[in-house]
């Protein structure tokens, strides 16, 4: 079975809420949206206090080419544009809408109904793209890049295929499988919309073999749609990152940055994002909802909540049972790549994948011990670095070492960190040297 | 025998030759480096902190004798030795220095365990670079102190450390050189390289919050508030400015009148290193009136007595 070819861990699976079916969350009092849910420029707030919006109006609109415009997923009536606190842990620009009913925008197509691409043949590429970069989609796992400048590859650089990233590798989460089980056919009218936006014929999906019910559907079901082949993986850690898939899947190698996944000629877009790109083009809906998994071993409930964005994760818990007693820390996203939240009234943005309730055993880090030189690490490190050394030389404010040494290749996935057996704060060096030499990457390009 | 000598002699020549050749060599190749960039070298303090600009002392001598060549002096300062060893330096390159103030590092945060409560724990690496990429850190203050030694760290002289109680960083005078090396390693830029004060006597703002008023008022007790009631007590020297809801006072303009340190309502404002209050100013200030039940400040202001500083009834 196919997988990328260097490095990788094998967590834990703890997937506790594959088996619990998709099912709405109640609408929130009070919706926060944070202008700041997309990697790139900041979207700029269109609308001013006491203004009226319904579900799907625009509430910001993108600050540039790299950016995505904001809409409210609730209706009701805007009773503050200021900063309020997000899942980041900064204080940031934020919309925020008191709840008054549920009233949607006429132009929302709200029915249940499969529309298919042959039922729509007057879509053009072009077409799709507009439609994509107005309905401010971004990529739903976690990273939210916006969608719509990965369909637009820069001059010189041509796709190939489409992968539809289904691995859905940090343990815990099943976001996507849950997707996948309940609206299989719509991710595929999605990824075809991306193939025939891009304009190729191949798509693949990769789904990890944990999934074995999401394989036999999709593969069941892509029989219908010509191009599409399912690629199921073996399981490992962390094959859901970009670089990492296209490895497993076409078995071609990314080169060092600034080399962009397109130069392999491959387009990848998660799952969520092809429903996401399904119901922005079929359905005319923007990006106001997404699902999430509200986690954790000590959770009485753990679900897959369709949730409204902008509510906030105190209310998603609420639903799940509450919090629990013994509860150490709340991670946004998963246990790997998730951060730690400060506040659990922030809300909820177009990058929440999950909600992860840990036990404070669990949230505890053990005691960092000295460096024992076993090289785990760079057995481990998915992008062949050696963890050990960037670790050390940020630590030590060796920037032109890091920077020698590839530190901006870094995918900050963690896996170094899991495989210590002195439980170093690898990551943490890392991640300080990696922004670091970034920014000074990006003055020096800026003299 | 014949052999012996052979070799003595061979071996000799051989030795003259190398030594004709090394002795030319040497003059014909020689570096010439200025003596009295070793000269200057000798009286620096060989701390080579960095703290003047310069990759080390002997890079700063260098820069020294290059500027005199010019013919001044000016802007060149080796903070750690200050006046004495930037004249005896001047004597050596024959020029004049003129006089510059001590300055000292001043941490402008106040947010103590019991300012500024702790609401959650950072269980990472203990460094503040990383923990400041967590976004706010333990506090709601995403500018004050994240209290885990960055500064501690970066000081070579032993002159900063986190007082156990307050969690937050204290220079000691006397060792600081305001060499700036805390200044440069702290990813929040709290630390201030500020004038020493006649005496060492000087008026600070403790805070380095930008936050609006209501968002600052609540993150901390002893916040600045950007209210600007400092400022308007100041209008005669203009020393304290207001910027980004944060105030700030100009060391060279301030005429250490101390009645920002009253009028400021979060007690953000500290007189350091004051002699205590004369005791008839026990009844005549603002506290009197503020509220009976406040005992007044008799104690020695210093940085801890944040709590001793009436804070104005306004407060929400």
């Amino acid at each position: 079975m196919k997988t990328f070819k260097i490095g990788g861990v094998h967590p834990e699976e703890n997937k506790l809420s594959a088996g619990s079916p998709i099912r709405e969350a109640q609408l929130p009092k009070q919706a926060v949206f944070s202008m700041f849910q997309h990697i790139g420029a900041p979207a700029n707030p269109v609308v001013k206090k006491g203004d009226v919006v319904k579900v799907g109006t625009l509430l910001g609109e993108a600050g540039g080419f790299v950016s995505a415009p904001i809409y409210s997923s609730v209706s009701g009536k805007v009773s503050k544009v200021d900063v309020a606190l997000d899942a980041s842990g900064l204080r940031r620009m934020a919309v925020t809408v008191d709840v008054e009913g549920d009233e949607w925008e006429e132009t929302i197509d709200r029915s249940k109904d499969l529309v298919r691409l042959s039922d729509r043949p007057e879509l053009d590429a072009k077409t799709i793209v507009e439609k994509i970069k107005a309905a401010g989609v971004v990529g739903m796992g976690g990273a939210t890049f916006p969608t719509h400048v990965k369909l637009c590859p820069p001059p010189g650089k041509v796709a190939e295929c489409v992968i539809v990233n289904a691995v859905e590798c940090e343990p815990y989460l099943t976001a996507d499988h849950r997707l996948m089980l309940e609206h299989s056919e719509e991710i595929l009218v999605g990824l075809q919309l991306v193939m025939k936006a891009v304009g190729v014929t191949k798509g693949y999906i990769g789904i990890e073999n944990n999934k074995p019910d999401a394989i036999a559907l999709m593969t069941e079901k892509a029989k219908q749609y010509p191009g599409v082949e399912v690629v199921p993986l073996q399981m490992k850690y962390p094959q859901g990152g970009e670089k990492q898939l296209i490895d497993a899947v076409i078995g071609r190698q990314v080169p060092a940055p600034p080399a962009l996944p397109i130069d392999t000629g491959a387009i990848v877009q998660n799952v969520g994002t092809c429903f996401a790109i399904y119901e922005a083009v079929m359905k005319n809906k923007p990006l106001i909802d997404r699902i999430i998994t509200v986690t954790g071993k000590s959770v009485k409930q753990p679900s897959n909540l369709l949730a409204r964005l902008g509510t906030p994760f105190s209310q998603l818990i609420d639903e799940c049972g509450g919090l629990p007693e013994d509860t150490g820390k709340v991670i946004g996203g998963g246990p790997m790549m998730g951060k730690a939240l400060l506040s659990l009234d922030v809300p909820m943005t177009k990058g929440s994948s999950g909600l992860l309730i840990m036990n404070d055993k669990e949230a505890r880090r053990a005691e960092a011990e000295p460096c024992i030189r076993c090289a785990k690490c760079v057995g481990a490190c998915p992008m062949g670095l050696e963890p050990y050394l960037l670790s050390r030389m940020s630590e030590q404010f060796d920037w032109e070492g890091s920077e020698q040494n590839d530190v901006t290749s870094c995918i900050e996935c963690g896996s170094c960190q899991f495989t210590c057996p002195s439980h170093r704060p690898l990551l943490d060096h890392i991640r300080v040297g990696k922004a670091t030499v970034m920014g000074i990457i990006r003055s020096r390009s800026q003299k | 025998m014949n052999l012996i000598l052979l070799a003595i002699i061979a071996l000799g020549a051989i030795g003259l030759i190398s030594a004709l050749l090394l002795y030319f060599a040497s003059r014909k190749f020689a570096v010439h480096e200025d003596e009295r960039i070793g000269q200057v070298s000798a009286v620096l303090p060989q701390a080579n902190c960095g703290g003047c600009g310069f990759p080390g002392c002997a890079g700063f001598a260098g820069a020294c004798v290059k500027a005199a060549d010019k013919g001044s002096l000016e802007g060149l300062l080796c903070p750690v030795g200050g006046q004495p060893v930037m004249e005896q330096v001047a004597d050596i390159l024959g020029m004049k220095v003129e006089a510059s103030a001590p300055k000292i590092a001043v941490v402008r945060c106040n947010g103590s365990c019991e300012n500024r409560p702790r609401l959650v724990q950072f269980d990472g690496a203990q460094s503040c670079k990383v923990q400041q990429m967590t976004g706010m850190g333990e506090t709601g203050c995403p500018y004050g102190c994240l209290g885990c030694g960055d500064c501690v760290e970066a000081c070579q002289f032993d002159a900063i450390h986190i007082n156990p109680e307050t969690m937050l960083p204290e220079v000691d005078e006397e060792k600081c050189t305001a060499c700036g090396a805390c200044a440069k390693a702290c990813p929040r830029q709290i630390i201030e390289i500020r004038l020493k004060g006649p005496k060492g006597r000087r008026m600070v703002v403790l805070c380095n919050n930008k936050d609006k008023g209501a968002i600052a008022n609540k993150v901390c007790k002893a916040s600045c508030i950007g209210c600007g009631k400092c400022v308007k007590t100041c209008d005669k020297f203009e020393a304290i400015t207001l910027k980004n809801n944060l105030a700030y006072i100009d060391a060279e303009k301030c005429k250490m009148c101390r009645k920002c340190e009253e009028a400021c309502p979060k007690g953000a404002i500290h007189a350091i290193n004051f002699p205590p209050r004369k005791p008839k100013a026990e009844a005549a200030p603002a506290p009197a009136q503020a509220g009976e039940k406040v005992p007044v400040a008799t104690a020695t202001p210093n940085v801890q007595n944040t709590q001793n500083t009436p804070i104005n009834s306004k407060e929400q």
